[in-house]
């Protein structure tokens, strides 16, 4: 990149933590073209190397920002970590909030690319161009101890992501956690860190984005804050801002798809007692957001515990019969601390009692996860807990990766979202929530699997570009990639519209399944778990849960594989790899 | 699909948008594995090369019905390329609207690429949706609600200054003499006592249905709301209030739910008016002369021009009908901090820009004549005020 490079930094750090060299590379102005930056280049870099299994050195750890990260555009602080997953063996990008990726830019840096494995534990300590690989003694500390002993008396100004024990124990579940309440949770990303003896990265940056043109992309922030400003779900009184993600959780409820004793029902009779406004109450918790961010979605208690997402509300109570708000609190916290994924632990636990029988108490609940992440089977997940007892049905997951907490029963566009996801079991690769519940951009029929193939592919393909520019994608409950494209050609000078971004993310999303592919997924992993099927989930109140029609599942499916350009198998093809200018090295082709 | 297509193409017909058959009627597209109209006609064949080049799933074209078509077609000759209204359904959601000279896929293309609708003097207007074709409807109504508004109010500036050309005088003079005859009668609504949950959201649909029928609001904007006790029942957010069967939310006032996430986005304006005053209900359409009325200033120098519809210092009024700046929702600039007082006084209040909110002290009835009153009398206003200056 030139020195007139506006947006991106132009560089990308290569590390390697067994020699511990490292190397600044510059990457051509068509790759960002290409694929943006965050996901997108993550994927971009992880491709050659998806088939290596997490313990091979050469399998990189990527840590990308995007080219809106550090300016003023609206909820441009979130980033990318990426990898293969331990866990269900796919590919593994989590969005990470906080201020890792805006530090990462601020220091000249597109992306890091981490591979080898270090002799002994090491933490990067990244101080704009200066870069350093630490042996560090903070191996087997809780994240919260790290976070304390490395952000010193100027917290604002550094970034700090870690592991917890969960991950130095080899639970394949561990996340990585970034300052403080911010995680990248899911798919065992912290164990390919662990893998690597990677504790943890630091990052103070003093530079600055450049943007192209301020003025168009203060009309963008302008345009964005007020679509944002007009969304309930949002900004509105009952919305993120206010209450969290938590918010939902009543919604989830009345809706009756709370999933409920391991997704065996869907209506949990002590939810109205254990909703947002119940921990507001009791806790009063604080504001908290991301970097440049201006919803703040996140909630801090005054004791410093971050407040439960909405997912953990849900799975931690409902999921395993827990009836105790303080048990949840204390069972985040703990999560948290190990640096272990809250979804897959709640499901997990869940697994553990149906096929058990036993219920949990507050003692037995905090001492099944502590053991999880200090090395117990639980840790390995709930498909692996479950196949060992011969009981593979009774794992609530795709792809290995456990189900969030939106029964599909009770929205059809989720059900496929669920199957078709790339990593997995997540609800958040098209969220179709946003309109057979949020009602936004306009209500769907949650019943109904009529038109939902096309709908989640483009949200896939949406949220490609969203997590590659960066943003965040609770901003397109109210704003749409016609605000952001106007914001990212504002700052990067290259002019692209909302639609030319589509076609962007189209490319970040088939690059993931041929990466899928080659590890040898196909449509027996785009499937759901049998009890979706052939059990109904818990009608009344007007409203029937039935269980999905299994036909028209599977044509929905054959519809989605139509539009996503794959073969019958759900595998990629030669034809529209070469489309997307994806042919090289596709592996993973038919 | 299909029945997704052919439920709001008769929508647009039944609310006056597009005729309701032969080639003027909407002609709407649903694409999931297969593409299908809700009818056939021989531009669909130019219309789908239109789904090969943008992500979408719907695509929506329609000639409007009179005076609509008139209105779009003069707009498109003065503004040739953008039509930059100053409403708030433009300025929050469409931003502008492009025109394009051409009925090619290309040429459509190009244009939705960047906007939501696009309008092609002598054909229509062309919209989309990615997840319904719900979104297409809603974007040509807007489109030719904001076109409307910015004749109409162009038409009033331009006499201000004295320089009505001969064009848009014939236009207007046109434009005005099909424009259909204001109603005068409101409906007989359910009347109290609303004593059950039952009651009050049949009441609250009959209401929506009535303001929709009157032609006070246009697609899925506008709301209403009932309180029983401490709970307000309120139309949720995007719902049309043709259809609000299953789409109204009971919302706590003391927060203990927040099953207001899928409320609409002035339930905080609506609570604060229930606090400030003893009503009932509340109703906010988007009649189309109470927003020009709105918008209409004679102060054409004033330093804060281009920002009126949020940092509006006058105290204005419409026939004593308190007119207050205010943004959709939440925020530092929101409605919710200008229109609730205005309401509570006034038991009406027109937001700059956007629409008309009214309060009924018992039923539906009194809001509903209220809302009538002030748009008939915006557009008598209206006229009375344009003679004046010509």
């Amino acid at each position: 990149m030139s020195q007139t490079t506006f947006g991106w930094t132009g560089k990308v750090l290569l590390i390697d933590l067994a020699t511990q060299e490292m190397a600044a590379q510059y990457p051509a102005p068509a790759l960002y073209k290409k694929f943006i930056g965050g996901k997108g280049l993550a994927g971009y870099y992880l491709r050659p190397y998806c088939t290596l299994e997490t313990t091979e050195p050469d399998l990189p750890v990527l840590v990308f920002t995007g080219p809106l990260n550090g300016t003023i555009a609206p909820t441009s602080g979130r980033g990318t970590i990426m990898s293969r997953s331990p866990l269900t063996g796919a590919i593994c990008d989590a969005s990470v909030g906080g201020k890792l990726a805006t530090q990462l830019k601020r220091a000249g840096w597109d992306g890091l690319v981490i591979t080898g494995i270090s002799r002994a534990p090491v933490g990067i300590e990244i101080v704009n161009d200066d870069v350093r690989i630490v042996e560090t003694d903070l191996w087997g500390e809780t994240c919260d101890v790290v976070f304390d002993r490395l952000e010193g008396d100027t917290p604002s100004a550094v970034s700090v992501a870690t592991i917890g024990p969960a991950a130095e124990n080899g639970a394949s579940i561990a996340s990585v956690m970034a300052d403080h309440h911010h995680a990248a949770g899911r798919g065992g990303l912290g164990l390919v860190w662990a893998q690597k003896n990677l504790k943890y990265i630091s990052i103070r940056g003093t530079g600055k984005t450049r943007v192209h043109d301020m003025a168009a992309l203060k009309e963008a922030r302008e345009e964005i804050l007020r679509l944002t400003a007009a969304s309930p779900a949002l900004l509105g009184q009952h919305g993120f801002s206010c209450w969290g993600t938590g918010s939902i959780f009543d919604l989830m409820d009345s809706r009756r798809m709370m999933p409920t004793d391991n997704f065996s029902k869907t209506r949990f009779p002590d939810a109205p007692r254990l909703n947002a406004a119940a921990y507001q109450r009791t806790y009063k918790p604080k504001r908290h957001g991301c970097k440049g961010c201006h919803i703040l979605c996140k909630k801090v208690a005054p004791d410093g515990r971050a407040m439960p997402e909405f997912e953990t509300m849900s799975h931690f109570t409902a999921l395993i019969g827990n009836t105790d708000m303080d048990l949840v609190m204390q069972a985040n916290d703990l999560c948290n601390r190990l640096g272990m994924d809250t979804i897959s632990a709640g499901a997990t636990l869940a697994c553990y009692r149906e096929i058990t029988g036993e219920d949990f108490t507050p003692r037995t609940l905090l001492k099944t996860l502590y053991d999880m992440g200090s090395g117990g089977f639980l840790g390995k997940g709930s498909l692996d807990f479950a196949e060992s007892c011969r009981q593979s049905h009774r794992s609530m997951s795709v792809k290995g990766m456990e189900l969030s907490a939106y029964d599909p029963r009770g929205a059809y566009g989720m059900s496929l979202a669920y199957a078709m996801s790339t990593r997995g079991g997540c609800h958040l690769r098209a969220y179709p929530v946003s309109h057979e519940i949020l009602r936004k951009p306009v209500a769907t029929d949650r019943f109904t699997f009529s038109g939902k193939a096309r709908i989640v592919k483009i949200a896939e393909d949406a949220n490609a570009v969203v997590d590659s520019l960066t943003a965040c994608k609770f901003t397109f409950f109210a704003a749409s990639l016609e605000e952001y494209a106007k914001a990212f050609t504002a700052v990067t000078g290259v002019p692209a519209s909302a639609h030319e971004l589509l076609e962007t993310g189209e490319r970040i999303y088939y690059n993931e399944r041929i990466m899928n592919a080659a590890n040898g997924f196909d449509a027996c992993d785009d499937d759901l778990p049998p009890r979706f099927f052939t059990e109904p989930g818990t009608s009344g109140g007007g409203i029937e849960i039935n269980p999905l029609d299994r036909e028209e599942f599977l044509n929905a499916r054959k519809n989605y594989y139509a539009i996503r350009g794959l073969d019958e198998e759900g595998r990629p093809t030669r034809d529209k790899a070469r489309e997307l200018g994806l042919e090289t090295d596709a592996e993973g082709e038919a | 699909m299909k029945p997704l297509c052919e439920k709001y193409a008769a929508k647009m017909a039944a609310q006056g948008l597009t005729a309701a058959d032969g080639p003027d009627s909407a002609l709407i597209g649903g694409l999931d594995a297969q593409l299908v109209w809700n009818r056939d006609d021989s531009r669909c064949r130019e219309l789908a090369k239109v789904f090969a080049g943008l992500s979408i799933n719907s695509l929506v074209f329609a000639r409007p019905a009179e005076p609509y078509a008139t209105i779009i077609d003069f707009l498109a000759a003065r503004y040739p390329e953008i039509i930059r209204p100053e409403d708030t359904e433009t300025r929050t959601f469409l931003h502008d609207i492009p025109v394009s000279r051409d009925f090619t896929a290309e040429a459509i293309v190009a244009a939705l690429k960047k906007r939501k609708a696009v309008i092609i003097p002598g054909q229509g207007i062309v919209s989309y949706g990615t997840v319904s074709p719900e979104q297409g409807f809603v974007f040509f109504s807007s489109t030719v609600f904001a076109c409307f508004v910015l004749f109409f109010s162009d038409y009033m500036t331009a006499a201000r200054r004295g320089d009505i050309d001969k064009d848009y005088r014939a236009a207007f003079e046109a434009v005005v003499a099909q424009l259909p005859e204001p109603r005068t009668e409101p409906p007989a609504l359910a009347t109290e006592p609303l004593d059950s949950e039952d009651a009050i959201l049949a009441a609250m649909a009959e209401a929506g249905r009535a303001v929709v029928s009157y032609g006070l609001v246009d697609s899925f904007f506008g709301n209403l709301s009932w309180r029983d006790k401490d709970t307000v029942y309120i139309s949720q957010t995007g719902s049309s209030l043709d259809e609000l069967e299953g789409c109204i939310d009971p919302c706590p006032m003391d927060n203990s739910t927040t099953h207001g996430l899928t409320a609409s986005s002035e339930l905080s304006a609506h609570e604060d008016v229930y606090r400030r005053a003893d009503v009932r209900c509340i109703l906010h359409g988007h009649p189309k002369f109470s927003v020009i009325m709105s918008m209409d200033c004679d102060k054409p120098d004033c330093e804060l021009r281009g920002q009126c519809h949020v940092k509006c210092r006058e105290c204005r009024t419409m026939d004593g009908i308190p007119i207050v700046p205010g943004e959709v929702g939440t925020g530092p600039t929101g409605l919710c901090n200008t229109l609730p007082p205005a309401v509570a006084s006034s038991g009406a209040a027109i937001v700059h820009g956007h629409g008309l909110f009214t309060s009924g002290a018992r039923d539906f009835n009194d809001a509903f004549k209220t809302l009538l009153a002030v748009e008939n009398r915006a557009r008598a206003l209206y006229f009375e005020r344009l003679h004046s200056l010509l």
